[in-house]
């Protein structure tokens, strides 16, 4: 590879953390030469096709494999029937209260589909075009149920049930009341005695994480072991929960995450896929291929969001906030994957937001419908906090004509309030809100702004201009350990490291994180450069192959650096401590009179008298010369559980076009300054936040997975689900402030879900603001022309979008050159 | 099966071929240039393209034997053969233009495409050239910055001269990689 740096050629190194390190990774992806799991081609190589239910909602009378088994090429027709005693249940691993419903999720259907895109049948055939030829001569009969789809009608009195067995389609009612849990002051109490209560109904959209890389899964049988390539954020809980479900001793099964392209919450999942491709591979005795189509992804890969949410604010008329009160519907869809239930109990905690409400009161309930079932998107829970929160400040604002900033400012935590008990019961450790705004307000250009609005008012510009704002805060770091416990969730939130110093003086280090885009390569590279005093380029980082990195638990949660990345850095410590004595062997001297600094240990007032980490490494090697009762070893393993959650915050404005005649929203400026704590790589966290910001305005104006009446997905191709393109998105001026986290020695925050987490609302508010004076209260997301012209001209918040027929998108696409056609007409702006 | 002559990054294959087998799994399967990938079944989201007798073309799009005769040229092709790199990769590495790497084979040959045609592209130019080609990572600003300082690189100016509305890649975004981001430390 020829992607090299150069390293500053002076004395003493320079700080590795803080640098903008290009990234290591980038060598093999911008060649071509990566692992993706649909590039591996083992011997023998079968693969693997999935027959789909295409209605929402049936039982299934009848399946004929014949045609398909005497097809070219077929090895193995398989249905739920002859997998039902060995799939298991598809695990759920957050039983949010004791009572929760689960009615079970087998990987393929048996008796009974209750989504569009569930497995009834799987197809193993020796090349890719034989196993999907041979879907189509599967002959499935279905005796239809009535779709439910509706969450408030899927809750009332005699509804269809989706599960047969059940009561009723409550999976669960999970509540937080501050009063009760003794964190804040009785709620009704505070509703009762406010001299101001705003109430809105927000509608979170049904989203679709949409990673770019197809998911994919290769499995390899050997004897009784098996070996599990799968694009997956999660190895290590994949390999528990495969032997988990399916019988398979744990050692037995051994998990890579190769390159994997993207995640965002989608790839943090056991799917159904994953054990079927297991299954399959045990039964013919042959590695299995499986990957998917776009269509198959965006039908049959967990959704996201999908909340009506209830809030009511208290407040005084000086705008003193007095109390707030939530009450969620959450679509789990058809069944609850790996932690469905506890994506809205995430969020749970966070609608307080930045503000010092002295009551708090979150009700949630869990609703089955007969959709693709919801679990984590890039937030999880906490985008639809940040949501309601940061667009119910606003409407308060407007109540009580003041300025919405104003009022964020009147009951935000001040800087010297940390750290700050909420009324939720978690401790903000630190944060600086005002700083943050006023930087953001600086990076927008404010006042110019707000100087053109008036302009654009005055004279009725057909083109509204409007600012919105999200001050926002998250909890994330997920999680310590006694804290996931308390919430029921089923496993801990540790992160774990091992560092292995070679006899060269290079290092290996094993993480238990699995990045998908995250550059923990470079990161943590950076990290040990820093606390071993090696070069950099020294550093080699090791993940996501189970047999390699035995413990860990995965990326999900902006989670990475702050616990695993801080595992990191005890495991360093460590090396440090074993290398001390080593070196005071070496050097003949007492541990207590070394210096550890640039990677050397020297004996303190003896100049000249050293010795270098590689060189302690080495001697470790030959061991020929080493103190007395000690093992031949400077490797050292670390865990790190953290104490508290870390809380980012950042002021996000949003300057937005509304074109009154069209309906068209186009951002204008967006400026955004987040306080993440210490930064590792000013680089990857630019990214991180660009990444963020590009899927909360996607939610806010473009994507929406729609079904129609008949439960079909009528959103299931990138022609019809709306991921924006570049010129779907503005230019972003980011900055940061630092106030260093407590939690942990790096003082970072995590950054990962930032972006997505604030931006949402900040647009929204925006929009709003260009035409509230035109009568226009509220706009359902995402913002389409046609629901901002509907809302323009009728009121109403420009209601539901038409199921089919996809103008109303406000991007640069409608149409699609789909098929072949010449290569003249293949490229460019056909989308 | 139909017998087809490619030249693929510089080596000729004769290869017997299904009708219906698309380019995209004629490199990917037989060729086994793995580099090129595959994203949606829509022809939308360009991950798959590359340079048809020089012209970028979504290679879902076009069928192997559509391909007979022509010069192909993959993501595993653009560097120099002593492999050194392309100004497109180095410039999507230097500005962080990418992060999973899934899009980027598609968004480099898009963009080797879109800078034959537009050697000196404006922001937007760059946004809508490229809007072929879907990014779910990277927000696209990083992408956009690593075109237009390629650009530049490519025709060896200075890119100070940009029109005014559109921001460039100035030296500052290269070396901090991140102005205009500010850091104010509370
Ligand atoms: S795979 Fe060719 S455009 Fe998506
Ligand atoms: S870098 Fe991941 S999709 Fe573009």
């Amino acid at each position: 590879m020829t992607v090299t740096e150069d390293r500053a050629a002076t004395g003493a190194p320079e700080k590795e953390v803080g640098k903008p390190r290009r990234r290591k990774e980038d060598a093999r992806l911008i060649t071509g030469r990566t692992l993706w799991t649909d590039n591996l081609v083992l011997p023998g190589l079968l693969h693997m096709s999935v027959v789909r239910s295409p209605v929402a909602h049936a039982r299934i009378t009848g399946i004929d494999v014949s045609a398909a088994q005497q097809a070219p090429g077929v090895l193995a027709v398989l249905t739920g029937r002859d997998l039902a005693d060995e799939q298991g249940s598809l695990p759920c691993a957050w039983p949010v209260t004791p009572d929760m419903v689960n009615p079970g999720a087998p990987a393929v259907a048996v008796d009974q589909v209750n989504h569009v895109g569930e497995a009834v049948a799987v197809v193993v055939a020796r090349s890719r075009a034989a196993a999907a030829d041979a879907l189509e001569l599967v002959d499935v009969d279905y005796e239809p149920l009535p779709p439910v789809l509706d969450m408030e009608a899927a809750l009332a009195e005699g509804a269809d049930l989706v599960h047969p067995g059940t009561a009723s389609n409550r999976s669960y009612h999970w509540v937080f009341d501050g009063g009760e849990a003794g964190t804040a002051a009785d709620t009704e109490q505070a509703f009762a005695d406010a001299e101001v209560v705003v109430s809105r109904r927000f509608v979170q959209q049904r989203l679709i994480p949409a990673f770019m890389e197809p998911r994919s899964v290769v499995v390899q049988p050997q004897g009784d072991n098996y070996t599990v390539w799968s694009a997956t954020q999660v190895p290590h809980i994949l390999r528990l929960m495969l032997s988990m479900v399916t019988g398979i001793p744990e050692h037995k099964v051994k998990v890579i995450a190769p390159d994997v392209g993207g995640g965002f919450g989608g790839k943090l999942q056991v799917t159904p896929e994953e054990v079927l491709t297991l299954l399959a591979a045990r039964r013919v005795g042959r590695p299995v291929k499986w990957t998917e189509t776009r269509s198959e992804s965006l039908m049959s890969a967990h959704h996201g969001r999908d909340q009506i949410q209830y809030i009511d604010i208290a407040a005084d008329r000086e705008g003193n906030v007095k109390g707030l009160r939530c009450r969620i519907l959450a679509d789990m869809g058809a069944y609850l994957r790996l932690i469905t239930p506890g994506v809205p109990v995430l969020g749970a905690f966070m609608f307080i937001g930045i503000y010092k409400f002295p009551a708090y009161r979150f009700e949630c309930d869990g609703v089955f419908t007969t959709k693709t079932p919801t679990d984590a998107y890039r937030g999880a829970g906490r985008p639809e906090a940040t949501f309601a929160i940061e667009r119910i400040m606003d409407e308060l604002a407007v109540e009580l004509g003041m300025d919405p900033l104003e009022v964020r400012r009147k009951n935000w935590i001040r800087a010297e309030e940390f750290p700050f008990t909420t009324a939720a019961g978690l401790e903000y450790d630190s944060g600086d809100y005002e700083a943050a705004t006023q930087k953001a307000l600086e990076l927008i250009g404010y006042d110019e702004l707000r100087a053109e609005q008036r302009r654009r008012r005055e004279s009725g510009d057909p083109v509204q201009l409007g600012i919105g704002f999200s001050t926002f805060t998250e909890m994330c770091g997920i999680a310590p350990s006694r804290v996931l416990g308390s919430l029921s969730y089923g496993a801990g939130g540790w992160e774990q490291a091992s560092i292995r110093m070679l006899p060269t003086g290079k290092v290996e280090v094993v993480t238990g994180t699995s990045p998908h885009g995250q550059g923990h390569e470079t990161a943590w590279s950076q990290i040990v450069a820093d606390q071993l005093g090696v070069p950099f380029e020294d550093v080699e980082v090791l993940h996501g192959d189970t047999a390699v990195s035995a413990r860990g638990l995965d990326t999900y949660g902006s989670r990475s650096l702050v616990v695993g990345g801080v595992a990191v850095v005890k495991a360093a410590e460590k090396v440090v401590a074993k290398a001390r004595r080593v070196a005071a062997h070496l050097l003949e001297a007492s541990e207590d009179d070394l210096d550890f600094a640039g990677g050397s240990f020297s004996v303190r007032g003896t100049p000249g008298t050293s010795v270098s980490i590689q060189e302690v490494s080495l001697a470790c090697f030959t061991s020929h010369n080493f103190p007395e009762g000690m093992e031949p070893s400077i490797d050292a393993e670390a865990t790190f559980d953290p104490e508290n959650f870390s809380f980012p915050h950042g002021t996000h404005i949003c300057a937005a076009e509304v074109d009154t005649e069209t309906g068209r929203v186009t951002i204008r400026k967006y400026a955004c300054v987040d306080d993440i704590g210490e930064i590792v790589n000013p680089l990857i966290v630019e990214g991180q936040v660009h990444g963020g910001l590009a899927q909360g305005i996607a939610q806010a104006l473009y994507e929406e997975a729609v079904y129609d009446a008949d439960g079909n997905l009528t959103t299931g191709t990138f022609v019809d689900y709306l991921v924006p393109s570049a010129a779907d998105l503005p230019h972003f001026d980011t900055g940061n402030t630092v106030s260093p986290a407590l939690a942990n020695p790096l003082g970072a925050k995590g950054v990962g879900e930032a972006g997505t987490i604030a931006s949402t609302p900040a647009v929204v508010n925006a929009a709003l603001d260009a035409v509230r004076h035109l009568g226009v209260t509220d706009i359902r997301m995402p913002l389409t022309p046609e629901r901002v012209w509907r809302a323009l001209q009728g009121g109403g918040d420009g209601g539901d979008r038409a199921t089919a027929g996809t103008t109303a998108y406000g991007g640069a696409q409608t149409e699609t050159t789909a098929g072949v056609s010449t290569p003249q007409s293949s490229l460019g702006g056909d989308r | 099966m139909t017998q087809i002559s490619v030249r693929v990054d510089g080596v000729t294959y004769a290869d017997d071929v299904e009708p219906r087998t698309l380019l995209v799994n004629y490199l990917r399967e037989q060729v086994g240039k793995v580099g090129t990938v595959v994203g949606c079944d829509t022809s939308n989201c360009g991950a798959c393209t590359v340079l048809l007798d020089g012209v970028a073309v979504k290679s879902c799009t076009v069928l192997a034997v559509q391909a007979d005769e022509a010069e192909v040229t993959t993501i595993e092709g653009v560097a120099a053969p002593d492999g050194t790199l392309h100004p497109l990769q180095r410039a999507f590495h230097e500005l962080h233009g990418l992060q999973c790497g899934f899009c980027t084979p598609g968004m480099i040959m898009a963009s080797i495409d879109l800078l034959r045609d537009h050697p000196d592209p404006s922001e937007t130019e760059i946004r809508e050239g490229i809007e072929g080609n879907l990014c779910r990572c990277t927000g696209y600003q990083n992408i956009v910055r690593a075109v237009q300082h390629a650009a530049g690189e490519m025709s060896g100016r200075a890119r100070s001269d940009g029109p005014a509305s559109d921001r460039s890649a100035s030296p500052a975004d290269v070396d901090t990689a991140a102005a205009p981001h500010a850091v104010v430390r509370a």
